[in-house]
């Protein structure tokens, strides 16, 4: 795998006018960009990202957070983690299930359980609460009805 | 004063040869064919599911049916769902160790795995030789049986019912006592900690693995006789519900259906987590990606796992079987502290991808915990091999992706 600071000046020098971040092992991308960087880290040949392994959500109260992990099935690489970051308020970002279909659902189950809108999504439903439940529960503020328990 | 019970004889019938016969046959038909040009069929809508045996549990198809031809289908699923991330997001690193198990119930065991690689990840734990060992003999024997009881599962579907399954539950118990006698628990084995095994192995721990890998083959050439060459099995899988290679890709399937499609690409080859790349196997790949090929894929993967299980027990040292600091961490679990950070483990679980993205904040209970779950991922694809096909084909293609709803819904 091309090291994570090749990659970062990589897509700064293909995508005019975005800044990376690396956070640990893993690239913040700015959600304006996110789909085509995509679509770019998935066709070509030095990357071949071909399989997204796992889309999450994570709510760290100022901001939400989708991480993406890919690797390539052709080279045999990776993990590349990914993470894009939104703002509570909007908690949007733009889907990528029309690059990688093995995000569906797990776009759909974020939004469920996290809250975070995919734009472009074909089909952004509920998928393990049932339709009609008004809360996410996996967001920090979502209230249990143990909430008090002390561990 | 007789009861009349019957209608009077008739006393002449009508003159009828064999040439009327056709003549009407004609007619008949004549009319069937005006009929069908100009007869309007409805789609039928059909809610395959929740309570129903070949689900493999609750879950649900909302099917669209013309005839008995799909034309759309919707997997409904949640029925099982308790919020396990959530769960383990409240409670100590190790107290969800236990909740892993219910994932998928058929193998706790590669849970167990995947959720302790991830964390040792995370918090950059040693695991002793030994234990690597135990992992490694406690994985393949899951692998073995969940190829074993999903191949009997799937001739169920296909109408043979009970009688594979019955043969699949006799080898798979030979195993569960092996697991009863380790790790106290026949399927809920609870039996990884970080760092190592929660138990050292039973002095008689090897030869039953050894007697177990001696008789595994003959079972399998048996059931093998029984199943491969059976021609209803052929009739019912082969060119049933195929899966293109890209399109596997594409949507994230893993595990043994991504090889069925043709595409080498196993996890523990690719990754050689814990002690793998030690051990020479091959990994089986399919022609064509139909049921047929996933079927035979598990037989091929079962014969590697044995391979696997021959050198594990030939190798096995002696020594710690879990680190001093795991140890430390198990007897004290809520203080037990993950660095802060985050780290996504997998695994090549039976069933696919088992991944674990765990993120912590340096207290003793995860920040966020998210289980990737191939039976959950695999099932995207669902609707895309089942167009086009019968609705009893439906059932043997969801029977051949290997879902587990403990894993799926979460």
């Amino acid at each position: 795998m091309i090291p994570i600071a090749e990659i970062k000046q990589d897509i700064e020098s293909k995508f005019l006018g975005t800044t990376l971040t690396v956070d640990g092992a893993s690239l913040v991308i700015a959600k304006e960009h996110w789909f085509s960087i995509a679509k770019y880290l998935k066709t070509d040949p030095s990357y071949r990202l071909d399989f997204l392994s796992s889309v999450t959500g994570v709510d760290y109260k100022e901001y939400l957070e989708v991480v993406y992990h890919l690797y390539s099935i052709e080279k045999k690489e990776g993990p590349l983690a990914i993470k894009v970051r939104t703002d509570v308020q909007t908690s949007s970002v733009p889907s990528v299930t029309p690059i990688w279909r093995s995000a569906e659902f797990q776009e759909r189950e974020a939004y469920d359980l996290v809250g975070i809108k995919f734009e472009g999504h074909p089909d952004l439903r509920r998928i393990l609460m049932w339709e009609g439940f008004q809360f996410h529960p996996l967001r920090k503020d979502y209230v249990m009805e143990d909430q008090d328990r002390v561990l | 004063m007789g009861l009349l019970r019957f209608p009077p004889p008739v006393t002449a019938d009508p003159p009828f040869c064999l040439a009327d016969a056709r003549n009407d046959r004609q007619v008949a038909m004549e009319y069937e064919l005006k009929e069908s040009q100009t007869l309007e069929t409805q789609t039928l809508e059909v809610s395959l599911g929740p309570q129903h045996p070949s689900t493999h549990g609750v879950f649900r198809m909302d099917v669209v049916l013309d005839g008995e031809t799909i034309m759309k289908l919707k997997p409904v699923m949640g029925y099982l769902h308790r919020n396990h991330e959530k769960l383990a997001e409240n409670m100590s690193w190790l107290g969800s160790m236990p909740f892993t198990d219910r994932l998928d119930y058929i193998c706790s065991m590669t849970n167990n795995f995947a959720y302790a690689l991830a964390v040792e990840k995370l918090a950059n734990l040693e695991v002793p030789e030994r234990a690597q060992y135990i992992r490694v003999i406690m994985a393949e024997l899951t692998r073995l049986v969940n190829h074993t009881l999903l191949i009997g599962f799937l001739l169920n579907d296909l109408g043979a019912f009970f009688t594979p399954v019955l043969y699949a539950f006799r080898e798979r118990e030979k195993i569960l006592d092996l697991f009863e006698a380790i790790a106290g628990s026949r399927m809920m084995c609870n039996y990884f900690r970080f760092g190592g095994v929660k138990l050292d192995v039973t002095s008689d721990f090897i030869p039953r693995v050894r007697q177990i890998i001696n008789n595994y083959p003959k079972f399998l050439d048996e059931f093998e006789k029984l199943l491969s060459e059976n021609e209803i099995l052929m009739a019912r899988c082969q060119n049933v519900g195929i899966l293109p290679k890209e399109l596997a890709v594409s949507a994230g399937v893993t595990g043994p259906m991504l090889r069925a499609s043709g595409v080498p690409y196993d996890i523990r080859k690719i990754d050689g987590y814990s002690i793998y790349n030690r051990f020479k196997f091959r990994v089986p790949i399919g022609e064509k990606g139909d049921v047929y090929d996933r079927y035979y894929m598990r037989v091929l993967e079962m014969r590697e796992s044995i391979k696997i299980l021959d050198q594990a027990i030939k190798e096995i040292p002696d020594g710690e079987f879990i680190s001093k600091v795991g140890a430390q961490g198990a007897r004290t679990p809520r203080g037990f502290k993950a660095p802060k950070g985050d780290a996504y483990g997998r695994i090549e679980a039976p069933k696919g991808e088992l991944g674990f993205y765990l993120v912590s904040d340096g207290t003793p209970k995860p920040y966020r915990y998210h289980v990737r779950s191939p039976s959950f991922i695999n099932l995207t694809i669902l609707e895309d091999m089942c167009l086009g096909q019968k609705v009893a084909d439906a059932i043997v293609i969801l029977g051949s992706i290997d879902i587990v709803l403990g894993e799926v819904d979460r």
